[in-house]
C-alpha cells in the first residue's frame, strides 16, 4: 500500500484537526477529484488572476517605501540630474524607491507591468467569453462581474498612474479634473470636494492612495472571490469534442494534473513579470520631472487601456451649449467622450447575455462553449464592437501616428470622426459573411469529408478527387453545432379574435430573433452525414491500396497528381526500358 | 483505460475504481501513449529534468541575494540592445525571474511528462435547485414573514423602510468637507475661484522660474547651503521688457507675486490659473485681439492653459501663429484673438491686455476678462 512519510503523517494529523473544526474533508473529497477542462483560452483568466497576485505582491512592498503626500520637499537622492529640485514628498518617495531602494524600481516596474498585463488579459479573457458564448445561463453573473471588475481595474490602473506625482501622471489628474468639471450642474463642486479645491490642491494625492491601495483592491479582491466561486460551483464551460456533451465535463482532475499545471502556470506568469520587470524600462519617471502645473510633454500619452477614452476625447468635436438666460455652460465635447461613451460601452458589455437571451429566447443552460462562426450575429456584434473600441484607440494615439507615418494631425482626426461611425458597420457585414461561409465549409465537410487535394485517377479513365472522412474529433466538433429557430411572428388576435396586447413588443421580439438568427446554413441531417462520410471513407478506400507503395517523400512528389508508385516508369523511355529488362 | 495511471510506478496506488471518486476515464477518446509511458529511460529522463529545474531555481535565488549585496545601486553597465542601465535592477530582475520561472516551467514538465495525460469525465447537473429544496426555504420564508409579523404591523414596516432609507445621510452630509477653504479662499464659490487669478492692473510679467534656455539645460545658478538658488544671468525669475523677446519668440511667463503666493500657499493652485505665455508677432500679423491695444508691439499674453480639459499649452508653429496643445490637440490661432481652429476645444485662448510699466517692463493691465482653463456649469 502507499507509504507514508513522517511529513505525510504530520500533514494528515493537521488535516484532522482542521476537519474535526471546520469539516474541510466533506470539501476535499468533492473536490480533489474535480475535473477541469483544458483549452489553451481558459489560461486567459489565468494570466488575469495570477498577474493581478503580483501587483498586489508588488504593491505592499511600495506600499512600505511610498509617501503619498503633495508637501514640498527638495530632492536630494542618488539621481543627480533632479538633485536640488523642489517637488512633492510623493514623487520624492517614487524616485528613492527607482534609485535608493535596493530592488525598488524592479518592485515599481513589475507592479506596473503587471498591472498593465492584468487589465490585457481581463479584455482577452473577456473577448474568449464573449466569442464563445460562455456568458449564457447559467454564467450570466459572472459576466456582470467580469465587467465589473474590468472597470475597477481601469481605475486601479489609473489611480496608480496618477500617484508618483510625476509631469505624466499629474497631466492625467488635470484631465481628469476637466472631466469632472465638464458634468452638467455638480460638475464644478464635485471637482472642488474631490480636489478640496483647486487644481492641483494638496490632497488628491493622498486621498487617491487610500482609494488605490485599499479601496479598489479589496473590491476586486471581492469580486475575484466571487468569480472563481462561481467557476467552482458552475463548472468550467467546454470546447465540443468527443465524448462532450452539454452534461458532463472532460478534463484532467484537480490533483495532480491541474494542480500542477495551474500552479506552475502561476509561476510562469510570476517569473515572466519579474523578468520584464528588470530587463524592460516602464514608466521612467525620473525623466518626466516632478509635476507643475503649467508644464507638459509632446507626445504625452496614458497607459494603454486609457487610450481609448483620451481617442474620444481627441475625437470629439468642439460642441459646446450655453444656455441662454441662466449662462449654464454644457460641454458636449467633454462629457460626451469621457462620461457617457465608456457608459454606454460597459452597460452594453454588462447587459449582453440578457439582451441575448432575450432576443433569442433561449433558457437552456449552455456549458458546451459555441463556435464563433455558429453564432454570426453574436461574433459580428463583437467585432464591430472591437473595432469601435480600436479606432477610439488610434484616436489616443494621434499623434503618434501623425509623426511615425508623416500625416496631419488634422486628417487622423477627420478620418476617425467618420470611420467610427462607417467602419463598425461594415466589419459587422463582413464578419457575419465570414461566418456563414465557414459554416458552409463545415457543411462541405461533413455531406463530403473533406479534400485531401490528391487526384485518382479510377481504372476506367475517371478522375475524382479523393476526400477523406472527417476524424473522430472534427466530427465531434463540427456536429455540436445547434440549429436555433427564430422567434415565431405573433399573431395580432388569438383564435377568438381577442386582440394581442403585447403584440408590438412580441413583434419587435420576433424581428430581433429573426435578426440574429436569420443567417445560418443548416447542418445536415444525421442520415445526410452519415452518408457523406460513408461516401468519403470509399474514396479513402479506393486509394488506400496505392499508399501500401507510398512513403512520404513520394507524397510529396507527387501531391496533386496522378498517384504515383515506387517502381513504376515515369516515362515512355523508362518503361520501355522496364519491359526490356523484363 | 480503466486505470487513470498509466504509467508505470505506482499505478496501483490508485487501482480502486475510479468512478468512486467522481470521475471516469473517457472511454471513447482514443489516447496516444508518451515516450515517457512507456520507456522507462524517458521517463527517468524527464524527472531529471524536472529536478534540475528546481535545482537551477534554487541557484538563482543564491544568486540574487549575491546580486543585492554585491552589486552598487548606482552602477551602470552597457547591455547590448538594452544601452545602458542599472547594474543592480537587471540582475536582480533576472535572478529573481529566473528562480520564479523555473519552478512554473517544472512543475509544467511534471504534469506533462509524468502525470496522467488521460482525460477523464465527470457529470454536470443543472444549477437549478430540487423542487423539494425550493418549497422548503418558501415554507420557512412564509414561516419567518408570519412569526415577525411584517405583514401585519404597517407601522413598523414603513417607519423601518424610513430609517432604512435615511440612515446613511450622515455618511454622506460628512462629505461635504471634502472643501474646506482656506483662509485665501474663505467665501469664494467655485465659480468665483475658476474665474479669477493673479494678475491684476500693473502686475510685472516675470520669466517663469522653471524656463528652460534655448539650449535646452535647466536654469540653475548652483547651491548655496543646499538650496538652488537662480542663476543671475538667467532670464527666469526675471521682468521682462519689450526687447527681451523676439519676433517668433515665446516666453512662459508668471506675475511677479506667484512665488511668494506660492510659498505662502504652501500649493501650485495660483500656478495653474495665471500661467501664461508671451508670443511676439509682427504687429500687421495679428488679425484680431480680444481686446483694442491689448498687445505691446506685436507682443500677446495668452494664458498657458487648454480651454478643453486644462492641459499646458506650449507647441507654438511661429509661422501659422497657431498653438497646438500636446494633449488632445486642439489647436488656436493666435494671431487671431487665440481662437479654436481645429480639436475639440470649445473655448478661445483668454488674451490678458498688457502694457508696459514706466521702468519699461512689461505688466498686466487686468485680470484675465473670462476664466481661463477647463469650462464649467457656471461658466457661461
Amino acid at each position: 500500500m502507499t507509504t507514508t512519510s513522517p511529513v505525510e503523517k504530520a500533514g494528515g494529523a493537521t488535516a484532522t484537526y482542521v476537519d474535526e473544526r471546520v469539516g474541510s474533508n466533506k470539501f476535499l473529497s468533492r473536490n480533489l477529484g474535480k475535473v477541469f477542462p483544458d483549452h489553451w483560452s481558459f489560461m486567459l483568466g489565468e494570466i488575469a488572476l495570477y498577474s493581478f497576485i503580483v501587483v498586489l505582491l508588488t504593491g505592499v512592498f511600495l506600499t512600505l517605501w511610498f509617501k503619498p503626500s503633495m508637501a514640498e520637499v527638495v530632492y536630494d537622492g542618488s539621481y543627480v540630474p533632479l538633485k536640488g529640485v523642489m517637488m512633492s514628498e510623493a514623487y520624492d518617495s517614487a524616485l528613492n524607491i527607482s534609485f535608493d531602494v535596493r530592488g525598488g524600481l524592479l518592485l515599481r516596474q513589475m507592479h506596473h507591468w503587471s498591472a498593465l498585463i492584468f487589465i490585457a488579459a481581463m479584455a482577452v479573457h473577456m473577448f474568449r467569453v464573449f466569442f464563445t458564448g460562455a456568458f449564457r445561463k447559467p454564467r450570466e453573473f459572472n459576466w456582470l462581474i467580469g465587467v465589473g471588475l474590468t472597470t475597477f481595474g481601469l481605475l486601479a490602473g489609473f489611480s496608480g498612474y496618477s500617484l508618483p506625482d510625476d509631469l505624466l501622471s499629474g497631466t492625467g489628474l488635470q484631465i481628469a479634473r476637466g472631466i469632472v468639471q465638464a458634468v452638467p450642474v455638480v460638475g464644478t463642486w464635485a471637482a472642488f470636494l474631490l480636489f478640496d479645491g483647486e487644481f492641483p490642491g494638496t490632497e488628491f494625492i493622498s486621498r487617491l492612495y487610500g482609494v488605490h491601495i485599499l479601496l479598489i483592491p479589496g473590491l476586486i479582491l471581492a469580486l475575484v472571490t466571487i468569480h472563481l466561486m462561481l467557476v467552482w460551483t458552475q463548472k468550467h464551460t467546454q470546447f465540443p469534442g468527443p465524448g462532450r456533451t452539454n452534461d458532463n465535463v472532460v478534463g484532467y482532475p484537480l490533483l495532480p494534473v491541474y494542480m500542477a499545471k495551474a500552479g506552475g502556470f502561476f509561476f510562469i506568469v510570476f517569473g515572466i513579470i519579474a523578468l520584464v520587470g528588470g530587463l524592460v524600462t516602464i514608466n521612467p519617471i525620473w525623466i518626466f520631472g516632478p509635476y507643475m502645473p503649467d508644464q507638459v510633454s509632446a507626445g504625452s500619452q496614458p497607459d494603454w487601456y486609457i487610450g481609448f477614452l483620451d481617442g474620444a476625447l481627441r475625437v470629439m468635436p468642439n460642441w459646446e451649449t450655453i444656455i441662454p438666460g441662466v449662462g449654464w455652460t454644457i460641454s458636449w465635447n467633454i462629457f460626451i467622450p469621457a462620461l457617457v461613451v465608456p457608459g454606454i460601452i460597459f452597460t452594453v458589455l454588462g447587459l449582453y447575455p440578457f439582451i441575448e437571451a432575450w432576443v433569442t429566447g433561449d433558457k437552456r443552460e449552455h456549458n458546451l462553449l459555441d463556435r464563433p462562426r455558429n453564432a454570426p450575429t453574436r461574433t459580428a456584434f463583437g467585432m464591430m464592437a472591437i473595432t469601435f473600441y480600436v479606432l477610439l484607440w488610434v484616436g489616443g494615439a494621434n499623434d503618434i501616428i501623425a509623426v511615425a507615418f508623416d500625416l496631419s494631425i488634422n486628417s487622423i482626426i477627420w478620418f476617425l470622426r467618420f470611420a467610427l461611425i462607417i467602419v463598425p458597420p461594415i466589419v459587422f457585414v463582413v464578419t457575419r459573411r465570414t461566418c456563414l461561409s465557414l459554416q458552409r465549409r463545415d457543411r462541405e465537410k461533413l455531406l463530403h469529408g473533406y479534400e485531401s487535394g490528391r487526384i485518382l485517377r479510377l481504372p476506367h479513365g475517371e478522375f475524382i478527387e479523393v476526400h477523406q472522412p472527417l476524424s473522430e474529433k472534427d466530427l465531434a466538433v463540427i456536429t455540436a453545432k445547434h440549429d436555433y429557430v427564430p422567434l415565431p411572428a405573433p399573431d395580432k388576435a388569438d383564435a377568438d379574435g381577442v386582440r394581442n396586447k403585447k403584440y408590438r413588443a412580441q413583434m419587435l421580439r420576433h424581428r430581433l430573433s429573426e435578426f440574429f438568427y436569420g443567417v445560418n446554413v443548416p447542418k445536415p441531417s444525421a442520415a445526410e452525414i452519415e452518408a457523406g462520410q460513408h461516401h468519403a471513407a470509399h474514396d479513402a478506400e479506393l486509394e488506400a491500396p496505392l499508399h501500401e507503395y507510398e512513403d512520404d517523400d513520394q507524397i510529396r512528389t507527387f501531391h496533386g497528381g496522378v498517384l504515383h508508385h515506387p517502381g513504376m516508369p515515369e516515362t515512355n523511355a523508362e518503361q520501355l526500358e522496364q519491359e526490356h529488362r523484363s | 483505460m480503466s486505470d487513470l495511471t498509466p504509467h508505470q510506478g505506482n499505478a496501483d496506488d490508485h487501482g480502486k475504481a475510479p468512478a468512486k471518486l467522481g470521475y471516469s476515464p473517457v472511454a471513447d477518446i482514443p489516447h496516444k501513449p508518451r515516450a515517457t509511458d512507456t520507456d522507462p529511460k524517458a521517463a527517468r529522463r524527464a524527472e531529471r529534468q524536472v529536478a534540475s529545474m528546481f535545482l537551477l531555481s534554487m541557484l538563482f535565488v543564491v544568486l540574487f541575494v549575491v546580486a543585492y549585496v554585491g552589486i552598487d545601486k548606482t552602477t551602470v553597465v552597457y547591455i547590448p540592445v538594452m544601452g545602458e542601465v542599472g547594474a543592480s535592477n537587471v540582475a536582480l530582475g533576472f535572478t529573481m525571474g529566473m528562480a520564479i520561472l523555473l519552478i512554473g516551467t517544472a512543475a509544467i514538465q511534471w504534469a506533462k511528462k509524468l502525470m496522467p495525460d488521460v482525460e477523464v469525465v465527470q457529470q454536470r447537473h443543472d444549477m437549478v435547485s430540487p423542487k423539494k429544496a425550493t418549497l422548503e426555504a418558501e415554507a420557512n420564508y412564509e414561516r419567518g414573514k408570519e412569526e415577525s409579523g411584517f405583514a401585519r404591523f404597517r407601522l413598523i414596516r414603513r417607519t423601518l423602510i424610513g430609517a432604512m432609507v435615511l440612515f446613511p445621510i450622515p455618511l454622506v452630509v460628512m462629505l461635504r468637507d471634502l472643501w474646506t477653504p482656506t483662509k485665501f479662499t474663505e467665501g469664494e464659490s467655485p465659480a468665483d475661484l475658476l474665474s479669477t487669478t493673479l494678475w491684476t492692473d500693473g502686475m510685472r510679467i516675470i520669466a517663469d522660474g522653471t524656463y528652460q534656455g534655448e539650449d535646452n539645460e535647466v536654469d540653475s545658478g548652483g547651491e548655496i547651503d543646499g538650496e538652488p538658488v537662480p542663476n543671475k544671468d538667467s532670464i527666469a525669475h526675471r521682468p521682462i521688457r519689450p526687447e527681451d523677446l523676439p519676433v517668433g519668440g515665446l516666453i512662459a511667463a508668471i506675475p511677479l507675486d506667484l512665488p511668494e503666493v506660492e510659498h505662502i500657499e504652501h500649493n501650485l493652485n495660483a500656478r495653474g490659473k495665471a500661467a501664461i505665455i508671451l508670443v511676439r508677432m509682427e504687429p500687421d500679423e495679428i488679425r484680431s485681439q480680444q481686446g483694442d491695444g491689448w498687445d505691446v508691439e506685436g507682443i500677446l499674453a495668452y494664458s498657458k492653459i487648454c480651454t478643453h480639459v486644462g492641459c499646458p499649452i506650449a507647441l507654438y508653429e511661429q509661422r501659422t501663429h497657431h498653438l497646438l496643445c500636446p494633449c488632445h490637440q486642439s489647436t488656436f490661432d493666435l494671431a487671431d484673438s487665440g481662437n479654436v481652429v481645429f480639436g475639440p476645444a470649445a473655448r478661445r485662448m483668454p488674451q490678458l491686455p498688457i502694457g508696459v510699466d514706466e521702468e519699461g517692463y512689461l505688466v498686466a493691465l487686468s485680470d484675465f476678462q473670462e476664466p481661463v482653463g477647463p469650462s464649467f456649469w457656471e461658466r457661461g
